[in-house]
Formats: structure tokens, C-alpha cells, sequence
């Protein structure tokens, strides 16, 4: 594959690679073939990459992103100037251990942090790509993934590692490239959206359409912003996030500077503001088209209906004598018993599928009250259980506990 | 590199594992139901080279199993066993457990469903001291194996090794093998039918086969 560089940071056939990578553009020979029937040629890819590659390249640990996330998965994200939205499970000692492994995370296409998605230039029109980007799917996404691990030069990662949207992506990796990943960590996610999710996202979605500086989509030609649908979908979306518990621990009825209620629509409530708070400092990261791609990739997420209806299809692969058998990825899947966003019904339906093809799977339900946000809070046990799984599999892969 | 290599040596472990150990044919596909923190796992594949996967209901259990590497869900024995195909294991292995399940006979049915063989090991509510201390006592007996007060007992189904042959006869499962250990887990020489061996018998293990 030939690839041309936007921002290259580092020569990319240096064996050792290291530190942080910039924006590729791939598909330049061949264009990424999308589910829609479309294609993008020539594409910009953005990501980060942590620790050092080893000589035999068996280390790679590929962290996928959700929503809202980026590549900036174990550093200061240059826009917010927060530390790395994963920084409690990427990063030297931690369970993706940087010192033992190489850690690549990339923003997904349709993204907002530098991958090609409705806010970068279309090249064949000069101006944003705005309605005109093609809708992708999270398939899309992970072939994506797959030809910036070609580029890097590696032949299976070693682990496949995201939570929510990222888990869907995980699942992705393991149907489509089984034999390109040694083991998975799919957490707080589901084989497909539900309805009720899908419900969630069309409300954010009409949130921003219904803005009048949308512009149809078209507000980075005509000099407006939409922050306040998307401010409004990040409100409602960030809700379902957390649970009930949690919002009533952090916040009960308690008001908002303010000894009485104000018998007005101030924000009154320390929730309110609260949520305000999270709708206005996410538009400042976020752009409002690339909200409606992404969710509409979730949306289209059903592993059952790419395989006949049947989940368990979806995990069998040929084996040496063209017979189909169950998948060689191992599994550990995690969900979080406070989490009504991605049940812990929809893991179990996830581990029926794999026990039905015998797959190597551990899973376990964290039990929490801080609802599907767990995966990126600091829960203990969920850390000791991807530790315990990761551990194992390294040694059991042969990694060395260091690189170098 | 074999995986065998890779993991710590494996102590002693208790009378009943170590027997089912002995059972288990190397290399074979094994299913541990209520695995706890993946003591006999470890073993079997330290040993015997086996494909193991185990179910346990408690997070610390499923923990302290995934962290030794093994493929462990977190699951519960009256509920998840209708998920698992028909014949996809060589052994289904329920150790002590049996007596805890709320319904012990259609578990037992899916045992020797999912496995060629089941091996189940429970304890001996027919032992002479049990029966003495209900006899004498008039009081629920509490025993190293049956270690609970009544109202506190995990262990909802009490059955002798009497009791346990005839549900297997009953639902046509042949014993192919049984185990009986008596006190300080020596090995009773009796048939698992015999009077001898559920009055001195502290536990048994069978080794089961639908007929």
C-alpha cells in the first residue's frame, strides 16, 4: 500500500516505533470500500501510538474509541487539556501496560480529531464534506483500523480493546479479521443497538437538525455553529451514561448556589448545571455532523443480521479442512450491573453466541452503581479482571514483561 | 510453547479434585461448572493438558479465575446451562455443587447433555454421623463437608449416595465410575450402591454417562 503522509512524525518502516504518530492518509492505491457501496480514496487516518513495537511485532495492542472519544486515549487531549480518557487503563503499570506493549489508537473515520469524516475537506470540492460524506458503518471503521495496521507493518495484534462503541468495533475485529487478533476485550457493549438506543440517538440527532445554525448540515460553509443541538444531545445522551443511583449520589436534590428554588427556569438544580456543563464543554470538542455519523454507525451495528440472523454464525471461521469452526480469538467481555445503556443481557446474548461455537471466552459483571460511564471510572475490579485476562494471555502469547 | 511451561506448579488440592484428575483423559474438552477460583482447572490443564473452560457465580471467583488465565464466565448452573450445545464438552465436572442448585435434576440432565461424561461429586448426607446427629441430637447435623447451620446453608438439596444412585437410575444415567471417601478422605472400598458405602462414605464422586 502506498500512503502519503500529512503529518508525519516519525518515519513509519523505523522498526522501533515509538511515541506519537500523526495523520496518514491511506487508501491511496486502493480505496476503502464501504457498506454504503461507496469508497474513500486517499483518506486521512489520525492517530496515536504508545510503548515500543518489538522486533517480531506480536505486541500491538489496538484501543478503540466510543462516541465521543479520540486517539488521544493516554495523554492530554490538546483541546481540553484533560488527561487521556482511558489514562486509567493505557499507560506505564496500567493493565494496557505501555512498557510491555505497543499501543496504537486511532480516531475513527467519521470523527472530528483529524480522520476523515464531514468537518475535514473533501479534496474533490475544496470545501468541508459536511452532508456529502458518505454514511459509514462500524465495519467501515475497522477496515480503516485493518489498513493502518497493514501500514504499521503488523501481521496479527495481540489485543483488540475498547468499551461502548469501541466494544463494538472490538467485536467487528474479531468477526471480520479473526485470524488478525490473538485476544479482545469487548466491554460494556453489545452485538447490535437496541431500539431503545437507537431511540436515544435519534433524539440527539434531531436535537442538532432541529437547530436553525445546522444549516441543513451545511454550517461550516455558511459560518454557523449548532452548539446548542448538539449541546442538547450531549445532555440527553450523557444521562443514559450514568444511572440513577449515581446522578442521586453526586447530586441528590441538592440546589445550585442557591439556597431556595427560584420558581424560574434558571438552573436551580446542581443536575442542571451540571448537564449544561457537559453540553457546552463537549461542542467545544465536537463537531455536531460528525455526532450524527457516528451514531448512525452504531445504529447500523448488528452482528446477527450480517450472518443470517444468527449471532453464533458470525464467530465461526473455516477451519483446515474448509469446515466451519468456532473462532480462535479469545474472548473476555465485561459489562457493569448498573449499566441499562448496554445491559448486561446483551453480553450474555454475546457469550451464548460463543459458547455456541465454543469460543474461549471469560466474562464477568462488575457490579457498580455509576452506570455505563464504568468503563472509563475507576472500578477496581474491572482493571484487575482486563488486567488478570491480559496478563495471562501475554505470557501465555510469550510477550516479555518490558520491551527493549 | 507448551502452556503447561508457563504456569506455577500446582500444590495439593482436595481429595475429590485430585480424584477427578486422575478421571480425566489427557487432552480433553472440559467444562467446569461453579469453578470457584479455578483450583481444578488449573490443575487439569497443568496436568492433563485439557481445553478447559469453567462457570462460576461469584465475581471473585470469575476474577481470581481469569487472572490465572483460564476462560471463565461469570454464570449461574440452574440457569446457563440451557445455553450450552449438546456434546461440546468431553467432561462437564460439578464438584460439590449439585446440592446448592435449586433444581438439581434438570442440572444434572444438562450435565450429561453438554458433556460426554459428567463428573459429580457431592457430599454424603447418609454418612453415619449425619444420621447419628439427627438421630441422638434431633438437631441438623454440621460437618467439615456440610459446614453450615440450617437456616444459613447454600445447600438446598441434601442427597445420600443411596439418593444419588437411584436419580441416576431413574433418569436412565449410567455410573460409570464412582468414588467414595470416608473420613479423612480415605477411599471406601464399596460399591456406590452398597449400605456400607453410604453409611461411611463422607463424599462421592461419579463419573456419569447418559445410558
Amino acid at each position: 500500500m502506498t500512503v502519503a503522509y500529512d503529518t508525519p512524525s516519525q518515519d513509519p518502516s523505523d522498526r522501533a516505533i515509538s511515541g506519537p504518530a500523526g495523520t496518514i492518509r491511506l487508501g491511496t492505491a486502493e480505496p476503502l470500500v464501504l457498506d454504503s457501496g461507496g469508497s474513500l480514496s486517499g483518506f486521512r487516518l489520525a492517530y496515536r501510538t504508545y510503548g515500543t513495537l518489538n522486533t517480531d511485532r506480536s505486541n500491538a495492542v489496538l484501543v478503540c474509541h466510543a462516541l465521543t472519544g479520540d486517539q488521544y486515549v493516554a495523554e492530554q487531549h490538546p483541546v481540553t487539556g484533560k488527561p487521556g480518557w482511558w489514562d486509567l487503563m493505557v499507560g506505564p503499570g496500567r493493565p494496557v501496560d505501555t512498557d510491555r506493549f505497543f499501543v496504537i489508537c486511532s480516531n475513527v473515520i467519521g470523527g472530528c480529531m483529524g480522520s476523515e469524516g464531514p468537518k475535514e475537506t473533501d479534496a474533490a470540492t475544496g470545501t468541508p464534506w459536511a452532508l456529502n460524506f458518505p454514511v459509514i458503518t462500524i465495519a467501515d471503521m475497522v477496515r480503516a483500523q485493518k489498513m493502518l495496521i497493514d501500514h504499521l507493518g503488523i501481521d496479527q495484534l495481540f489485543c483488540v480493546i475498547g468499551g461502548s462503541m469501541g466494544g463494538m468495533q472490538v467485536l467487528q475485529w474479531a468477526v471480520s479479521y479473526p485470524e488478525k487478533v490473538y485476544c479482545c476485550l469487548p466491554i460494556a457493549t453489545a452485538a447490535r443497538h437496541s431500539a431503545q438506543n437507537i431511540a436515544f440517538h435519534e433524539v440527539g440527532r434531531q436535537a442538532i437538525m432541529a437547530d436553525p445554525e445546522w444549516r441543513l448540515g451545511d454550517y461550516l460553509n455558511q459560518g454557523t455553529r449548532p452548539t446548542k443541538g448538539l449541546s442538547v444531545a450531549r445532555m440527553a445522551a450523557h444521562i443514559t451514561y450514568l444511572s440513577e443511583p449515581a446522578l442521586h449520589r453526586k447530586f441528590g436534590r441538592n440546589l445550585q448556589d442557591r439556597k431556595s428554588i427560584t420558581f424560574g427556569f434558571d438552573a436551580d438544580f446542581q443536575v442542571e448545571s451540571y448537564l449544561r456543563y457537559q453540553g457546552i464543554s463537549f461542542v467545544e470538542r465536537f463537531d455536531a455532523n460528525s455526532y450524527l455519523y457516528i451514531t448512525r454507525a452504531m445504529d447500523y451495528f448488528d452482528l446477527a443480521a450480517d450472518h443470517g440472523g444468527v449471532l453464533a454464525n458470525a464467530f465461526r471461521v473455516p477451519g483446515p479442512d474448509g469446515r466451519l469452526i468456532g473462532t480462535p480469538v479469545k474472548f473476555c467481555v465485561i459489562s457493569f450491573s448498573s449499566d441499562w445503556l448496554f445491559p448486561t443481557s446483551e453480553s450474555r446474548a454475546l457469550i451464548h453466541a460463543l459458547n455456541a461455537v465454543a469460543a474461549n471466552v471469560s466474562f464477568v459483571e462488575v457490579e457498580t452503581d455509576k452506570g455505563h460511564d464504568a468503563f472509563l471510572l475507576d472500578v477496581p475490579e474491572f482493571y484487575q479482571v482486563a488486567r488478570g485476562f491480559i496478563e495471562g494471555h501475554a505470557a501465555r502469547r510469550g510477550l516479555a514483561a518490558k520491551v527493549g | 510453547m507448551a502452556v503447561t511451561s508457563l504456569l506455577p506448579p500446582v500444590g495439593a488440592i482436595r481429595s475429590d479434585l485430585e480424584s477427578i484428575v486422575d478421571w480425566v483423559e489427557p487432552g480433553a474438552r472440559v467444562l467446569d461448572v461453579g469453578c470457584g477460583d479455578g483450583e481444578l482447572l488449573h490443575a487439569l490443564i497443568h496436568r492433563k493438558q485439557v481445553d478447559g473452560r469453567g462457570i462460576e457465580l461469584s465475581m471473585d471467583g470469575v476474577r481470581a479465575s481469569v487472572a490465572r488465565g483460564l476462560a471463565v464466565i461469570q454464570g449461574d448452573a440452574d440457569t446457563d446451562l440451557k445455553d450450552y450445545p449438546s456434546g461440546g464438552f468431553d467432561y462437564v465436572v460439578l464438584s460439590q455443587t449439585l446440592q446448592a442448585t435449586r433444581n438439581p435434576r434438570t442440572v444434572l440432565d444438562h450435565l450429561v447433555r453438554i458433556g460426554r461424561h459428567a463428573i459429580v461429586s457431592v457430599p454424603n448426607f447418609g454418612y453415619w454421623r449425619v444420621r447419628t446427629d439427627l438421630l441422638l441430637r434431633g438437631r441438623m447435623p454440621v460437618t467439615d463437608r456440610l459446614g453450615h447451620e440450617w437456616y444459613e446453608t447454600p445447600n438446598i438439596h441434601f442427597c445420600t449416595i443411596a439418593d444419588m444412585v437411584a436419580l441416576c437410575q431413574d433418569m436412565g444415567i449410567a455410573i460409570e465410575r464412582s468414588l467414595i471417601l470416608g473420613a479423612d478422605d480415605r477411599p471406601v472400598t464399596a460399591p456406590a450402591d452398597s449400605f456400607r458405602a453410604n453409611w461411611l462414605g463422607v463424599q462421592s464422586v461419579f463419573l456419569l454417562q447418559r445410558s
